[in-house]
């Protein structure tokens, strides 16, 4: 009983682990990033120069339509880049996740960050 | 080191600085990087994983005895992942009424040991030299290193052959637009010489924050203005700031289409023992997802 108990705890911790280890590196945005508002939100303008930046910095890897190549570089128009606030977005851009291959964005002036937010917000869901 | 006859000189000069220009007009896929127009300094940015950038870093001077020289280095760096991009360099140089000659190659590697984003933000660079004295690109400034010693001729400098290991601690930040970085250098040669000492501060800053949303060349957010200021600090047989080379170099940096980067500085020496005046050209290109081509692309 005490050895069936103990595999539950391993067991539960392996599945924990693993829903970690899948989870966006934003889900651990300190709270005051997460509640931050995109300056240039709703701007139209904004989400055209966030276009031509992700066009710049972004498309090489994520494709110009943002679904991304499906295997080393993910689609950015999935439900869980949708459900990511704002300030989640921006502050994985410029932290990037070097483990994983994406590059900290921290040499863009903010202001270009919060564009390319913008454009992100603009884009149609993933069909 | 390979001498040519001194007939050859100028073809060769127009060769060794047209070639790179033409392997870059060859090309044409679009990416481009929010790189600092810095000749010495290294900020924290590296390649991004999986793009390969050539550029050619060329500087022009004339040392009080000595002829004018050009000298260029040709620079390939691959983001071999995020976290660590690995650079090769070929070095030469051409001085007028002496030879055009090749003076070595670099290996440098730069690693970023904290994987987030900082207030100051660490970078490792490892470097191995295999230069003979007849360099003249001046990429860094060491130990009691003068002018002088752009003076000698090609034959001279060419005779002593250096194998050389060099070490960097890069500290940089970016704040309200603007990056500033410090180098802290430390380099040997490796047999029987002392360590050598010498820093890179520079501070740099696009034109305009916010993207225009326009398809622009000469848009104010293409361009970077800058400084950075470099020099040597002295060597364990004699710490001391005496006899050595400092320098002030204003910035200017355009991000052009079609993934190709011009810089341009000239630099102005700051003690009796620096050069006078140095102007540096960069132009550079990058190719993006070079990595793509051997596996399913780097991370």
């Amino acid at each position: 009983m005490k050895r069936l108990w103990r595999a539950e705890v391993l067991l539960m911790g392996v599945a924990l682990c693993a829903q970690a280890a899948d989870a966006p590196k934003w889900v651990s945005a300190p709270a005051k990033e997460h509640a931050r508002a995109n300056p240039v939100a709703g701007r139209a303008d904004a989400a055209a120069a966030g276009k031509l930046l992700y066009g710049d910095h972004c498309a090489q890897c994520h494709r110009e339509d943002a679904l991304g190549d499906q295997k080393v570089h993910p689609s950015l128009r999935t439900e869980r880049v949708r459900t990511a606030t704002d300030g989640d977005l921006e502050w994985f851009l410029r932290q990037g996740d070097l483990r994983h291959g994406m590059p900290s964005w921290a040499s863009l002036p903010a202001a270009q960050r919060w564009q390319i937010v913008a454009y992100l917000r603009s884009l149609p869901p993933e069909k | 080191m390979h001498h040519f006859p001194k007939a050859t000189n100028l073809f060769l000069s127009i060769i060794y600085v047209a070639a790179p220009f033409a392997l870059f007009l060859c090309v044409a896929p679009q990416a481009q990087a929010q790189d600092k127009p810095y000749f010495v300094t290294y900020s924290q940015d590296l390649e991004e994983p999986g793009n390969l950038e050539i550029e050619t870093k060329s500087s022009t001077g004339k040392p009080d005895g000595g002829n004018r020289y050009g000298a260029s280095a040709v620079e390939f760096e691959y983001g071999t992942r995020a976290w660590w991009t690995t650079e090769f360099y070929l070095d030469g140089q051409t001085t007028a009424g002496d030879s055009t000659v090749f003076t070595g190659f670099r290996i440098e590697n730069r690693i970023r040991p904290l994987l987030g984003e900082h207030w100051i933000n660490p970078v490792l660079y490892v470097e191995y030299e295999n230069i003979s004295g007849a360099d003249k690109t001046v990429l860094e400034v060491e130990g009691h290193d003068d002018a002088s010693d752009l003076a000698a001729s090609n034959a001279d400098g060419g005779a002593n052959h250096q194998h050389e290991a060099e070490l960097k601690l890069i500290l940089s930040s970016n704040v309200r637009g603007w990056n500033i970085s410090e180098n802290f250098i430390g380099s040997k040669v490796l047999g029987h010489d002392p360590w050598e000492f010498g820093y890179a501060v520079g501070a740099a800053r696009p034109l305009r924050l916010m993207g225009s949303g326009r398809a622009c060349t000469f848009c104010a957010e293409k361009f970077m203005a800058g400084v950075e200021a470099y020099g040597g600090l002295g060597d364990t047989w004699s710490l001391t700031t005496g006899d050595t080379s400092h320098y002030i170099a204003p910035l200017l940096g355009w991000q052009l289409p079609k993934n190709v980067r011009l810089s341009f500085s000239p630099g102005f020496g700051l003690t009796s023992v620096s050069l006078e005046r140095v102007y540096r050209f960069g132009l550079a290109y990058e190719f993006e997802q070079v990595g793509k081509m051997f596996r399913g692309g780097a991370r």
